[in-house]
């Protein structure tokens, strides 16, 4: 037996679906990554007294495990520095007894920046690509709150890693179809006018895995791709005001300065609407995973377009036909064509609690919430059934509801211990619906048709199959 | 503001007072900030090395299939495959020809010389991407030459083409009407 049977982590037989073989690598890759972070979280809770719950608590394996560490560095086998193993983005400290019967930690002694809790753990996984500079990580949705992803959480694609830039050198160049060609210092940037506005960003390759069968088991692999900040900085349009853009411009190149030295071709309408040039993330300074010092922000367009490490935006009157809109986020249909500039991210939600490989403890109430958010404005509604579609109800939506932003919505359900198929759907501003994945697949060519995929731009139903044991899993293409 | 300030017309005080208050944000908004400064030529010229369909953004400088063949196996083929039409496995490196005619089949191979509609993103992305392990570190002569041996292997242009700015605009490439505008919404469900 294979450890992956052992655990009894097992993934459906994809062997007689017909994938490209470069498709089906990419789902393999991914079950590969999302296998590997179920079984550490397996392992842990192996040591758990609390697995049966909704939110197993791990504290108790790895407070074991230190506890086992600590015994061994007395016994001279192990050097004392179990406590560096703390999650990502925590520190290490003893758990006192009685924490109201000793002094706590300093203050300010952590240097003036503040940590996560050391019981915290949630972190991105990676997809396993080839190389770690060409590479995706996931944001962990099923133990989100509210609707701000921590920057250190936010999803991450990269073609040439991540460059570490230093904003007293970095410029962004103006130029092209202008009157006043421009360079901008981070400084400069900063004496414009500012915004702040939150909006998600998502990849369009978000759910790639789903659009044949069911296929991951989280939602960290199935919607990871999603997440979203306050970003602040100067609107591109002032910036192309002070440029003085010359008539018949009608694209604008968006470049980065990291080695994919990545671009893409932004129609002059958005850049004139609600883009943004952003230096900050989150209230500080954007994170260098998303585009450390400055980043190209272009509301409800596919991730890939909001150029990170931007350095130059070339203003002309065509399309530059660039290798990431052509080679790649173009989606073959049907009749062999493939779309491009498929750019706006359509309406779609998902449950994000509860879902796959969580377990409900027994029959009783549980509030069933998740995510809603459309790349054309606001999310109107969003609908939840807990009957597999037959019954639809409409779930709260927590305020603010922001245009082009997470929504969180919430339904309150008593469960009564029989199997149920949850899933929900949202509409939004424009009235548009979020379709079923076998809508998606019936226009834009799956089932019925020759067997190719389009396998971006994916906003179907999610749905999750609760267990009559409590056990949640993947009921993609079920609603 | 500065219009405002020459009028001698004492009754039109006060309706020039509020025009001014009025107008300081026209004035904002319409006047450059100025801030940034002015960007040489060369300032720009090292950065702006995209190419587009129509041929603006080439490069001077020119290179053989010949010449190419030589820089691919140096600097490609150790990723991208020997003969081009499989790429190394585990180099995360795509397959640069073959599948030809196979998009929107059951075996659709999306390869340069498949699926790719310009023969400008070939010279652009070697240029600014590649070879993966150092970027950026061809010089021009070596990208026409590359792109030219790749356009050869997928059987677009001839083994004795030697590619400049002129020929590489003149490169049709086999999927050149592939691709459509976005359709989307394509689901007609509206409430
Ligand atoms: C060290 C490995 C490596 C070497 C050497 C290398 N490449 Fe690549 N190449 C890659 C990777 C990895 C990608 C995909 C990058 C990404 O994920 O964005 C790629 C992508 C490409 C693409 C885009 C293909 C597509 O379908 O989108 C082209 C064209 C290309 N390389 C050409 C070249 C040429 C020409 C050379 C030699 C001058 C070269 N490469 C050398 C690894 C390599």
């Amino acid at each position: 037996m294979t450890k992956e049977e052992n655990s009894g982590l097992h993934y459906p037989d994809i062997s007689n679906l017909d994938l490209p073989d470069n498709v089906r690598d990419q789902f393999d890759a991914m079950r590969e990554a999302e296998q590997r972070s179920l079984l550490a979280r397996k392992a842990e809770l192996e040591a758990c007294e609390c697995r049966e719950g909704m939110f197993p608590n791990v504290v108790a394996s790895r407070r074991s495990f230190f506890a086992g560490a600590a015994a061994a560095a007395a016994a001279g086998t192990l050097p004392v520095i179990a406590r560096a193993a703390a999650p990502p983005g925590a520190k290490e400290f003893d758990v006192p007894a009685d924490p109201t019967k000793v002094q706590g930690r300093l203050t300010n002694d952590d240097g003036g920046y503040g940590s996560r809790s050391q019981f915290e753990k949630e972190v991105r996984w990676r997809f396993p690509t080839a190389t770690k500079e060409s590479s995706w990580t996931m944001t962990p949705l099923e133990n989100s709150q509210g609707i701000i992803t921590p920057s250190g959480l936010h999803f991450e694609r990269h073609h040439g890693g991540i460059p570490t830039i230093s904003p007293e050198s970095h410029t962004l160049i103006v130029h092209g179809m202008c009157e006043k060609p421009k360079k901008y210092t981070i400084a400069d940037l900063k004496r414009f006018p500012s915004v702040s506005r939150m909006h998600f960003i998502e990849c369009s390759g978000n759910g790639l895995t789903e659009y044949r069968a069911p296929y991951l088991k989280t939602v960290q692999g199935t919607h990871g791709l999603t997440s979203t900040s306050e970003w602040t900085g100067v609107p591109l349009s002032t910036i192309l005001a002070e440029v003085g853009v010359q008539p018949g411009a009608a694209w604008i190149l968006a470049e980065g300065a990291d080695a994919a030295v990545m671009t893409r071709s932004v129609p002059i309408d958005k850049a004139w609407s609600d883009a943004l040039l952003a230096y900050g993330q989150n209230g500080e300074a954007i994170r260098p995973e998303q585009g450390y010092p400055l980043r190209l922000l272009l509301p409800g367009f596919e991730g890939n377009t909001h150029i990170k490490w931007l350095r130059r935006l070339e203003i002309s009157d065509k399309p530059f036909m660039t290798r990431e809109e052509t080679s790649k986020y173009t989606d073959v249909v049907k009749d062999g064509k493939a779309r491009q500039f498929t750019f706006t991210m359509e309406a779609k939600s998902v449950i994000t609690f509860p879902s796959g490989e969580m377990k409900l403890p027994g029959p009783g109430f549980y509030e069933i919430t998740g995510l809603a958010w459309s790349g054309r404005g606001c999310v109107k509604d969003a609908e939840v059934t807990t009957d597999g579609g037959k019954t639809w109800h409409y779930a709260s939506l927590q305020t603010p509801i922001l245009p082009i932003c997470h929504t969180r919505f919430r339904f309150p359900w008593y469960w009564d211990g029989k199997p149920a198929l949850i899933a929900s759907r949202c509409s939004d501003e424009t009235g548009y619906v979020q379709p079923t994945i076998a809508e998606l697949n019936a226009v834009r060519g799956v089932n019925g048709h020759p067997k190719f995929a389009s396998i971006y731009h994916l906003n179907g139903i999610m749905a999750w199959e609760v267990a009559a044991d409590g056990t949640v899993t993947n009921g993609a293409h079920k609603v | 503001m500065k219009k405002l300030g020459m009028r001698h017309d004492a009754l039109a005080g006060l309706a020039a007072a509020l025009l001014a208050s009025a107008c300081v944000s026209t004035v904002a908004m319409s006047e450059p900030f100025g801030f940034g400064t002015t960007p040489t030529d060369q300032e720009i010229a090292a950065i702006n090395i995209d190419v587009m369909p129509d041929g603006r953004g080439y490069p001077p400088g020119s290179g053989s299939v010949a010449q190419g063949e030589k820089v691919y196996a140096d600097k490609c083929a150790a990723c991208h495959g020997a003969d081009m039409t499989e790429s190394v496995k585990g180099s995360g490196a795509d397959t640069l020809i073959g599948g030809r005619g196979s998009i929107g089949t059951e075996k659709t191979k999306k390869t340069v010389e498949s699926y790719w509609p310009y023969a400008s993103t070939l010279f652009d992305y070697v240029k600014r991407a590649m070879p993966f392990n150092e970027p950026g570190s061809l010089t021009n002569d070596e990208v026409y030459a590359v792109s030219a041996y790749i356009l050869n292997k997928a059987k677009i242009i001839d083994a004795n083409a030697t590619m400049n700015a002129e020929t590489m605009s003149k490169v049709e490439m086999p999927n050149k009407d592939g691709f459509i505008p976005d359709p989307r919404p394509d689901i007609h469900n509206y409430r």
